[in-house]
């Protein structure tokens, strides 16, 4: 019965994300705005990445900065995803109440709209990559790609992306106001603190440990490494760590954000249970 | 203040006595009692309470608002049952805890024998919710879509939620709009959308919170067609309404709360609510403006038991119970002194309206003006 009930409340909350995420205007206009988005985001790096360095493309840092840019993406859409399904179903739609009296699984319900999140930030992520090996010489040779350490650290992370996604919508069902802002906020602090865009050297010694405690960081390295081998490890933050170490460190690091964000999520939703302001509207 | 039970459960229980089990034959004729009333009741609250604390500017302390007290009700299966009050009585906040939404601060709550707060997850699959005066659902998704999903929340199984989606739209005169997205919907058949919602998962209780408000005439008359023709379908569907409107409780339910600053002040059959009043002679004056003619000067003259006094566009529309229609006299008498012309009296059967001026003070109007100066 649980086991159905968590089926449903998932398989039904990504259908409506997709319908919400692919439906807002006609499929034309999608899928320009689909293509366009990311390669706005990419470009903006890439022109100021060219501005800094004097167009040093052929730099081992350039396909460093480029693929963590790349799948940071899934940071904004899984992550935020989760927590936003919040903001859209109490504030715009009005129906997080009548989700709450139904008989599904909460948390289950929003990583399912996460979910939706993911297929059109996968859309992204692959457009961002396609355009960087094709037109910006991001040189990834598919021959010696590590496809197994590639999937398994992607599906990893995206489990691990959606269960701190889970710890912000708490925070945001117990947010009254500037709720929406919660998400980006981590999000954008995440970008500076996983090296994204730049090796977490480049921070201050006593800022790098926050960087250490976040699995995004070692998820995005394993991610550089199973595409770009050599490339990535050729920055000293990590080096000194093999793949399958590094692998151990984001399931554990994974696993305890999973734990803590279950909790949180718990512990918020009762305190929005006791405050009712699982309808709480604020129009602000 | 605790309700009067409908067709007597305990009388059914006692008379069913004899149907025990073994392990039950231990158990003392209360706790007897006690169990099989809690199986014939859909809802069921205790001394339950609710307190608000409400955040002020950071340097003052939080203050407390007290949004129900001590409410002790009982509703049985196949009631249709209304809480009746004005806006901020706490109807939507009792609805709102027997939903699970919301958690008491004190007391305790039943719906489908499960409590609300405790044993939240065996409440949820036996009960839906329709709240009126809001635009709620996915503007994206057609009709059918939006009330699709919500079946398949519920586990209904695709091809039979469609055959509901079907008969209910038909039933509610909006088949014809299946295909239309929400989005393109006007307000009321919005409403009618979401009204079809709550019946769609077929509870065994269902709240409708002012499930009418701000619908035209039209519209408010098809949803009571329709909650009706729903109820009387099958015999254990239970219903629990909110509703400011006087007329909508009177016609739809078998027994009515009357509720006011959190208290349940009466409850009974809308007949014996206004058999309370039924000794009093009930006049209804339209007058031209009062000039300084005071509730409280009404009230004073002898044998007037109450007042209320409605401002209209050309003067003030009088409600008037006198104990004997001779005092009637002494009140055109007190008119003629303020210089107060009649325009027209009638002499009517008491209302619900009259019930509560009766055990409030105050018209339901009033009431509300009232609660939004303090």
């Amino acid at each position: 019965m649980q086991t159905s009930t968590s089926w449903r409340s998932f398989r039904t909350a990504a259908w409506l994300g997709w319908v919400i995420e692919s439906n807002w205007t006609d499929p034309f206009l999608f899928a320009v705005y689909s293509i366009v988005k990311p390669l706005s985001g990419a470009a903006i790096l890439v022109i100021m990445y060219g501005v800094i360095t004097q167009g040093a493309y052929d730099s081992a840092l350039f396909p460093y900065i480029y693929l963590g840019n790349a799948f940071y993406i899934y940071v904004g859409a899984v992550m935020t995803g989760v927590s936003w399904a919040v903001v859209d179903d109490r504030e715009l739609y009005k129906t997080l109440k009548y989700m709450y009296i139904a008989p599904i699984n909460i948390p289950i319900y929003l990583l399912g709209r996460g979910g939706a999140r993911f297929i059109v930030g996968s859309i992204a992520v692959l457009i961002t990559i396609l355009t960087g090996v094709f037109f910006l010489n991001v040189d990834i040779n598919l021959a010696e790609v590590n496809w197994g350490l590639f999937f398994v650290s992607l599906t990893l992370g995206i489990i691990m992306l959606a269960l701190i996604g889970l710890m912000l919508a708490g925070w945001t069902l117990i947010t009254a106001r500037h709720e929406g802002f919660i998400g980006e906020a981590v999000a954008a602090a995440l970008y500076i603190f996983s090296g994204a865009v730049f090796p977490l050297d480049v921070l201050p010694e006593w800022l790098r440990p926050v960087g250490y405690f976040m699995p995004t960081t070692y998820w995005l390295e394993l991610l550089r490494r199973s595409l770009v081998g050599d490339v990535a490890q050729a920055f000293p933050t990590l080096s000194q760590f093999s793949n399958l170490e590094i692998l151990g460190v984001m399931i554990g690091l994974s696993i305890l954000f999973g734990l803590v964000s279950v909790w949180v999520f718990k512990v918020c939703d009762n305190i929005a249970r006791e405050n009712g302001m699982i309808d709480r509207t604020t129009n602000y | 203040m605790l309700c009067p039970k409908f067709i007597t459960p305990t009388q059914k229980a006692l008379d069913d006595n004899h149907t025990l089990n073994p392990r039950q034959a231990n158990e003392s004729p209360n706790k007897i009692l006690r169990r099989k009333m809690s199986a014939s009741l859909a809802i069921e609250t205790q001394d339950l309470g609710r307190i608000y604390k409400l955040r002020g500017s950071k340097k003052e302390p939080r203050k407390e608002l007290v949004a129900l007290q001590d409410v002790n009700l009982t509703v049985a299966k196949g009631e249709l049952f209304g809480l009746l009050g004005p806006n901020g009585a706490g109807k939507t906040t009792l609805i709102k805890i027997l939903t699970t939404l919301l958690s008491p601060t004190s007391g305790w709550a039943k719906v489908a024998g499960a409590d609300v707060d405790r044993e939240a997850e065996s409440v949820r699959p036996r009960i839906n919710m329709v709240s009126g005066g809001e635009s709620s659902g996915y503007g994206l998704l057609t009709v059918r879509e939006n009330l699709w999903m919500f079946s398949q929340f519920y586990g209904v199984p695709s091809k039979e939620a469609n055959e509901r989606i079907e008969a209910l739209l038909e039933m509610i005169g909006m088949k014809d709009r299946m295909h239309t997205k929400s989005s393109d919907l006007s307000t009321g058949l919005r409403q009618k959308m979401n009204i079809v919602r709550g019946f769609l998962t077929q509870p065994e209780v269902l709240f409708l919170d002012e499930p009418t408000l701000g619908l035209d005439v039209g519209a408010m008359r098809d949803v009571r067609k329709f909650v009706l023709e729903w109820l009387k379908a099958d015999k254990e569907r239970t219903l629990l309404l909110t509703t400011h409107y006087m007329m909508e409780a009177e016609e739809l339910c078998d027994r009515v709360a009357i509720i006011n600053k959190g208290r349940v002040l009466a409850c009974d059959t809308p007949t014996a609510l206004k058999q309370r009043l039924q000794k009093d002679a009930i006049f209804e004056i339209q007058t031209s403006p009062l000039n300084g003619l005071s509730q409280q000067m009404l009230v004073d003259q002898p044998e007037v038991t109450q007042a209320a006094i409605a401002e209209t566009e050309t003067g003030a529309k009088l409600s008037l119970s006198l104990v004997e229609e001779s005092a009637l006299a002494r009140v055109i008498n007190l008119f003629t002194q303020k210089d107060v012309k009649v325009m027209n009296l009638t002499k009517r059967e008491p209302t619900l309206e009259d019930v509560f001026v009766d055990l409030v003070g105050r018209s339901m109007a009033e009431e509300e003006d009232h609660g939004n100066t303090e």
